[in-house]
C-alpha cells in the first residue's frame, strides 16, 4: 500500500477543522485509508537546521490511485463528511476551437503504442501545489503504472513549446535535445550512457531497460521538431514546469490503453482544481488512424451503471431504501438516483477518478463503509448445517506426530525450500533432472529448489543446535514435493515422516525402535520377506548416504498388493555428516507415509 | 566423614560452655571438610552452627620467598656488600637471583632509594655499598602479616598488596552449639524406600532423610510438539467445532491461473512481480486446469479470459490483453487461496453451503528478517451460503476470534482484488494500548465466483491470519526465524507449554 505524505495543517485547513490525532485516525479508520504516523510530536530538524511543519503519513488502498496527493485526500473525506459535493469536471474547448493535436506515427507501435493528452489552463501553481503536482506523478508512476512500464507520463510548460505535435519512435542517435536538468544536448544513446555512469541518475537508470533493447525509442516532438519528452525516461529541459506555469501540456503514453486513461483522468481530476475555471480540462485532438485510435482527450464524462437495491440490501444485511442507499453513495463521490423505470435499480454515475468501480460490488461496499462497517448489525451465518471434516492425510500425520512425541522425540518445523547441494549433494544423491522442482527467481542460493527430502532440515536444526543435551531426538511429518508430468500443476506434494538421532554412538537401533513403534501404531507388522502377508520389512541397503553396512530399506505390503520400498533408515556417512557440518554420529529415518492412508 | 561428625559431637558435649569455635577446636581443619560435616549433623537436627567470616592476609608465593630469603632490595645490598664495587648490568646473572632475574630490577632499585647502594663516584657502570648495616623492613613486616594475619597500618597493607607480595582472603570460622537432637551417636537415615526395605518390613525402624521441597524434580523425558503445531491444532479444532471441512492444500505448486487468474488478479498486479513471487523454472508450465476426470475446464478458462479482458458477469472488467501464457506459469503458491478457489469451482458444480478452512505453508518472495520469511504459514476460512450478509461475516468473526480469547474487534474498509467488500480486521491489544491489525476477511467478488458458474444467489466470505503472529505473541517470540526453520532452539520447544488460546497469555 503506498504511503503519502500530507501537511497537517493544510489539511486540516481544507476540512475545515482541527482533529486530535485519535479523531483523524477514526476517520481515516471509517473511511478505510489508514494514519500510520503524525510527526507532531517528533523531532522535525532537518540536516540544514530548518523544521519541517507537522506531517501525517497516510496509507492509501492500493486502487484508490486518486488519493495519492492531498488533494485528493481531502477532496474524498470532504466529500465522505458531506462538507463538498463531487466536482462536476467540464471539457472545455478553447475559444478560438482550435484544439492541440498529437499525430500518431505507426512505428509507434513496436515499442510504446499509445498516447493520451490534456491540457490544464490557467494553472496557478504555489511550492506547495507543485510538489505535490510532481510527487503524485512519481506515486503513479510506482503503482499503477507499474514502474513506467506500463504507463508513464510527461507534463510540460505549454507556452514554451509549440503545437501540433507529433508522437514518433526514432533511432535513439537521432533523438537529440537537452534533457531535464541537464545542459549539454546529447542524443538518445548518449544520454542513456550519461545515466548509466551518473551517480545522481540512479532513479532514472532503473528505467532505461523498458525501451533499452528497441531499434526505435518513442519522442513527443512539438511543431519545431523540438523534443518534449523521450518516454517512459525524461521530458526536456526546454518544457521545464515551473512556479511561473500557466498553461499544461500532459502527455501519457503507455503500452496498456486502458491504464493510460485513468492516469490521464486522475491527473486531471486532481489539479483542474488550480485551473483559473476550476474543474475544467482543454481537450487534445489525437490523431492515430493505424490503430483506429484517433479521439479527443480526456473525456471527463462519469461512467453512468446501475445498482440493484435487493443486492445492496442482501450483501450488506441492512433495509435501505434507493433514497437513503443514493444519500450514502453521495458521501462516495457518486452521483446516485432510485432509476425512474425500475423500483429495484439505482442509476449511477461513477466519477472518472473512481476507477476501481468495476462492478456494482463495488458500489454496495461503497454503501456499507457509509453507513459504516461497524455499525452493521452483527449475525450469525447459522441457516445452514455443516459437518466438519479433517483433511485424512492431516489426520494420519497427526496420528505419527503424538506418536513420535509421546515416544519421546522433539517436532522440528524446518523449512520447504532449500538449495539445491543440500537437497542432493550433501546427501551423497544425484539429481536426474526429473525430481526436483527448481525455482526461477530466488533472492538467495538458499532457495534454489523445492526439498524432495526431510532431511537437509533436520539435518540443519541439529546443526544449529550443537549446544543441546545429548542425545538429540528429533522428528518432522511434513511435505516434500516432486516434479510429475501426469498433473495439471506438473508436481505433487508427498507427506514424509522423518526422525534423527544424534549423540556419542550412532543410535542406529533407536531409530530402527521408532520405526517399529510407529509402524505398530499404524497397525503394520513386522513380517518375513517372502511370507505373502501384509507388513512391513526391512533389508540392507547399499546407498552412499549411509555408512556402509549401516542402512536399510524399509519394504511395505498392504491388503495383499504388491510390497514397495517406502524408505530408509541407517547411520548417515561421515562425509554427508561433514557436508551438514555436523561432527557426531547421526542415524535417521524417512519414509513416505501416502501408503498408510 | 563419619568420624569427623562423631568427633564434633564429642567435643561439643565434653565442653562446659556446650560451644565450640573452629579456630580453637579444629585449627588445621581445611573448613570445606568441616562444613560438610557440620552441614550434615545439621540436617539431623543434632548441632547448630553459625558462620563467621573476617578478612586475612595470606603472602604470595614471592612474598614467602622474601620472608625465606630476604627482601629483593637487602639481597642486592648484600652482593654489593660482599664484593666491594659492582657492574650492574651483571646483578641479575648472581645466584641470588636466579630463580627469578626480573626481581633485580626490583631490588636494584628500592636499595637505591633506602640508600643501601649509589653509584660508583668513577664509573658510572658499578654500584657499591652506601651503608654499613641495613634493616629489612620489608621481609619483617611480611613475617608480621604471616604470624597474625595483618599490619596495624593499614597504607602499609595496601602497599604490600600493591607490590603483590600479600593478598587478602576470606577466613572461614565457626561457632558450634547443640541442636535439638544432639546425641553422641549418629543415626543413618535414607533417602529413600526400596523394594527390600518394604519385603522385610525393616522401613519401620528406619530413619529416611527430609525431603528437600525447594528443588526440582527429576526432568521428564519427555518429547515434544512444536510450537506452531500446537497453534495449528487450537486452530484446527476452532474449525472443527464450527462445522468446517478441511482443504487439500497438500500442493505447493500452482498455475497463475489458480494463484491469480482465477481469483481475479489482474495479470498486471504487483504481486505478480518477481519481486514478491517464486516462479519455477522447472517443470516449465502448467496445463490447462482440468477436473478430475481430466476434461478441460474450456468454459471456466474463458470466463476468466473474459472477465479480465472485456468484462462479464456485471462487470467492467479490468480491460487489458490476458495472456493464456502467463496463466499457464506456475509459482510456489503465495496464498492457500489458490486451493479455495479450486474447492470452490468444485462446489459450483453442485452448488450448497460448505465451510472450508486449511492451514498451510505458502511462499513469498520477500527479503527475509525479524518478521518475514519466504515461507510461513496461511490459516484460511471460506464460507459458502445462500443470502449470506456482511454482517454474518462481522458476527462470524466476533464468534471465531472470540474462541480465542480475542473479545474486541473492529472492521476497516480495506482493498483485496479478490474480495470486496474487503475487511481489515482489528482488535485491541491491552498491552500495547491500541488496535492491531490480526487478520483479512471479505466477500469473495462476483466475477471470480460466477466465473466458476455459482448462483448469484451464492455469496462466499473468507478470511485469512498467518500462524506465526498469534503464535509469536503467545510464547512471546520476536524473530520468526528462531520459530519456523532450522534457527529454533530445541530447548524452547522443548519447553513451551500448552497454547490454550482462550486464556490469558
Amino acid at each position: 500500500m503506498p504511503t503519502i505524505t500530507v501537511n497537517k495543517a493544510d489539511l486540516f485547513k481544507s476540512l475545515g477543522r482541527e482533529y486530535t490525532t485519535q479523531e483523524f485516525d477514526e476517520l481515516c479508520f471509517e473511511f478505510g485509508i489508514e494514519l500510520d504516523e503524525d510527526t507532531t510530536d517528533q523531532d522535525r530538524r532537518e540536516k540544514d537546521g530548518t523544521e519541517r511543519p507537522p506531517e501525517l503519513k497516510i496509507e492509501i488502498p492500493a486502487n484508490r490511485y486518486d488519493m495519492l496527493c492531498i488533494e485528493g485526500i481531502s477532496k474524498m473525506l470532504n466529500v465522505f463528511l458531506s462538507r463538498e459535493d463531487v466536482p462536476n469536471y467540464r471539457v472545455v474547448a478553447p475559444p478560438n476551437g482550435e484544439l492541440q493535436q498529437i499525430t500518431v506515427h505507426e512505428s509507434t507501435h513496436q515499442v510504446r503504442q499509445y498516447i493520451s493528452a490534456a491540457v490544464l489552463r490557467g494553472v496557478k501553481f504555489n511550492q506547495a501545489r507543485y510538489d505535490s503536482f510532481i510527487s503524485l506523478q512519481d506515486k503513479l508512476h510506482q503503482n499503477l503504472c507499474r514502474q513506467r512500464t506500463l504507463v508513464s507520463m510527461g507534463t510540460h510548460d505549454l507556452d514554451k513549446i509549440k503545437g501540433p505535435f507529433t508522437y514518433e519512435a526514432l533511432p535513439p542517435q537521432d533523438i537529440k535535445f537537452v534533457a531535464l536538468n541537464q545542459t549539454k544536448e546529447m542524443n538518445a544513446t548518449e544520454l542513456f550512457e550519461h545515466y548509466d555512469k551518473d551517480e545522481g541518475s540512479r532513479h532514472l537508470a532503473k528505467f532505461l531497460h523498458i525501451i533499452r533493447d528497441s531499434p526505435v525509442y518513442p519522442v513527443v516532438l512539438d511543431s519545431a521538431r523540438n523534443v518534449c519528452s523521450l518516454p517512459p525516461i525524461i521530458n526536456s529541459e526546454l518544457s521545464k514546469i515551473t512556479l511561473d506555469t500557466r498553461n499544461v501540456f500532459i502527455e501519457i503514453t503507455a503500452t496498456d490503453k486502458t491504464k493510460a486513461e485513468v492516469v490521464c483522468h486522475i491527473l486531471v481530476a486532481m489539479f483542474s482544481g488550480y485551473c483559473d475555471e476550476p474543474f475544467t480540462v482543454e481537450p487534445v485532438k489525437i490523431i492515430s488512424p493505424h490503430n483506429h485510435e484517433s479521439r479527443e482527450v480526456p473525456d471527463m464524462t462519469p461512467r453512468s451503471t446501475t445498482a440493484e437495491v435487493s443486492y445492496i440490501n442482501s450483501c450488506t444485511g441492512l433495509n435501505l431504501t434507493a433514497e437513503e442507499m443514493c444519500n450514502y453513495l453521495k458521501r462516495m463521490s457518486y452521483i446516485a438516483r432510485p432509476s425512474a423505470t425500475d423500483k429495484d435499480l439505482l442509476d449511477v454515475d461513477i466519477p472518472v477518478n473512481r476507477a476501481d468501480v468495476l462492478h456494482q460490488c463495488d458500489i454496495m461496499e461503497d454503501v456499507a463503509i457509509a453507513y459504516g462497517f461497524n455499525n452493521l448489525e452483527k449475525t450469525f451465518p447459522g441457516k445452514s448445517g455443516t459437518i466438519a471434516k479433517p483433511l485424512p492425510i492431516n489426520k494420519l500425520a497427526d496420528i505419527i506426530r503424538l506418536e513420535s512425541a509421546m515416544a519421546g522425540w522433539s517436532e522440528v518445523m524446518p523449512l520447504i525450500l532449500c538449495s539445491h547441494d543440500e537437497n542432493f549433494a550433501y546427501l551423497n544423491r544425484k539429481d536426474d533432472g526429473n525430481t526436483a522442482i527448481k525455482l526461477a527467481n530466488p533472492k538467495t542460493a538458499e532457495y534454489q529448489v523445492v526439498r524432495t527430502s526431510l532431511l537437509p532440515g533436520v539435518l540443519k536444526t541439529i546443526r544449529e543446535n550443537k549446544k543441546h543435551a545429548l542425545p538429540i531426538k528429533v522428528f518432522e511429518v511434513s511435505d516434500v514435493a516432486f516434479k510429475d508430468e501426469t498433473y495439471e500443476r506438473k508436481s505433487r506434494n508427498e507427506r514424509h515422516f522423518a526422525a534423527a538421532w544424534c549423540g556419542k554412538t550412532s543410535g542406529f537401533e533407536v531409530v530402527h525402535g521408532l520405526l517399529d513403534r510407529v509402524m505398530a501404531m499404524l497397525r503394520a507388522t513386522f513380517i518375513e520377506k517372502d511370507s505373502g502377508a501384509d507388513g512391513y520389512w526391512i533389508e540392507e541397503l547399499k546407498s552412499d548416504t549411509y555408512f556402509p553396512g549401516r542402512a536399510a530399506d524399509i519394504w511395505y505390503r498392504k491388503k495383499g498388493k504388491e510390497a514397495k520400498i517406502i524408505g530408509s533408515f541407517g547411520v548417515l556417512h561421515p562425509s554427508v555428516l561433514k557436508a551438514f557440518d555436523l561432527t557426531l554420529p547421526v542415524s535417521t529415518l524417512e519414509i513416505n507415509v501416502e501408503d498408510f492412508l | 566423614m563419619a568420624e569427623l561428625q562423631t568427633e564434633v559431637l564429642q567435643k561439643l558435649d565434653a565442653s562446659p560452655a556446650a560451644t565450640l569455635t573452629s579456630e580453637d577446636d579444629f585449627p588445621t581443619l581445611p573448613f570445606t571438610t568441616l562444613k560438610a560435616a557440620l552441614d550434615s549433623l545439621n540436617s539431623k537436627e543434632m548441632i547448630t552452627y553459625e558462620t563467621r567470616e573476617t578478612d586475612h592476609n595470606v603472602l604470595t608465593p614471592e612474598g614467602q620467598q622474601i620472608l625465606e630469603t630476604g627482601s629483593h632490595e637487602a639481597k642486592v645490598w648484600e652482593i654489593v656488600h660482599r664484593l666491594g664495587e659492582f657492574r650492574i648490568a651483571d646483578l641479575a646473572k648472581q645466584e641470588e637471583f636466579a630463580s627469578d632475574p626480573a626481581s633485580a630490577k626490583v631490588g636494584q632499585a628500592r636499595a637505591f632509594k633506602e640508600g643501601w647502594i649509589k653509584k660508583h663516584p668513577e664509573d658510572k657502570t658499578k654500584i657499591i655499598s652506601g651503608v654499613d648495616s641495613i634493616n629489612d623492613a620489608t621481609r619483617n613486616l611480611l613475617e608480621t602479616v604471616s604470624q597474625s594475619g595483618s599490619l596495624a597500618d593499614a597504607a602499609t597493607v595496601a602497599d604490600l598488596r600493591k607490590r603483590k607480595l600479600i593478598v587478602a582472603q576470606k577466613k572461614v570460622a565457626f561457632t558450634i552449639r547443640k541442636g535439638a537432637k544432639f546425641a553422641l551417636e549418629i543415626l543413618k537415615e535414607y533417602t529413600d524406600l526400596d523394594a527390600d526395605m518394604l519385603a522385610s518390613g525393616k522401613w519401620q525402624e528406619l530413619t529416611f532423610k527430609p525431603y528437600n521441597l525447594k528443588a526440582l524434580g527429576a526432568p521428564a523425558m519427555a518429547g515434544a510438539l512444536h510450537p506452531l503445531g500446537k497453534v495449528r491444532h487450537e486452530f484446527r479444532q476452532i474449525f472443527f467445532e464450527m462445522g468446517f471441512t478441511e482443504m487439500p492444500t497438500n500442493q505447493f505448486v500452482e498455475s497463475g491461473f489458480w494463484n491469480f487468474d482465477a481469483l481475479y488478479v489482474p495479470q498486471q498486479h504487483p504481486a505478480r512481480d518477481v519481486q514478491d513471487t517464486f516462479f519455477i523454472s522447472d517443470p516449465p508450465k502448467a496445463d490447462m486446469p482440468r477436473n478430475e476426470n481430466g476434461e478441460l475446464l474450456t468454459e471456466y478458462w474463458d470466463n476468466i479470459k473474459q472477465v479480465h479482458e472485456t468484462g462479464k458477469f456485471g462487470s467492467l472488467g479490468y480491460r487489458y490483453p490476458w495472456q493464456g501464457d502467463e496463466s499457464l506459469k506456475l509459482v510456489l503458491r503465495t496464498h492457500t487461496t489458490a486451493t479455495s478457489a479450486a474447492m470452490l469451482y468444485k462446489l459450483a458444480q453442485d452448488p450448497r453451503p460448505a465451510r472450508y478452512f486449511s492451514i498451510d505453508r505458502v511462499f513469498r518472495n520477500e527479503t527475509v528478517d525479524a518478521t518475514h520469511l519466504a515461507e510461513f504459514h496461511q490459516v484460511e476460512g471460506v464460507i459458502a451460503d445462500f443470502d449470506l450478509t456482511l454482517g454474518d461475516l462481522i458476527g462470524f468473526m466476533n464468534e471465531f476470534f472470540g474462541k480465542m480469547g480475542v473479545k474486541q474487534l473492529r472492521f476497516k474498509p480495506a482493498y483485496n482484488p479478490y474480495t470486496e467488500p474487503s475487511m481489515e480486521i482489528f482488535s485491541w491489544h491491552e498491552g500495547l494500548g491500541k488496535w492491531v491489525e490480526i487478520g483479512n476477511s471479505g466477500m469473495f467478488r462476483p466475477e471470480m465466483l460466477e466465473s466458476m458458474g455459482l448462483p448469484k444467489g451464492m455469496k462466499v466470505h473468507g478470511w485469512g491470519l498467518s500462524l506465526e503472529r498469534p503464535t509469536m505473541i503467545k510464547y512471546g517470540v520476536s524473530n520468526i526465524r528462531e520459530l519456523l526453520g532450522h534457527k529454533v532452539d530445541l530447548n524452547f520447544i522443548e519447553g513451551n507449554p500448552a497454547v490454550r488460546l482462550d486464556q490469558e497469555a
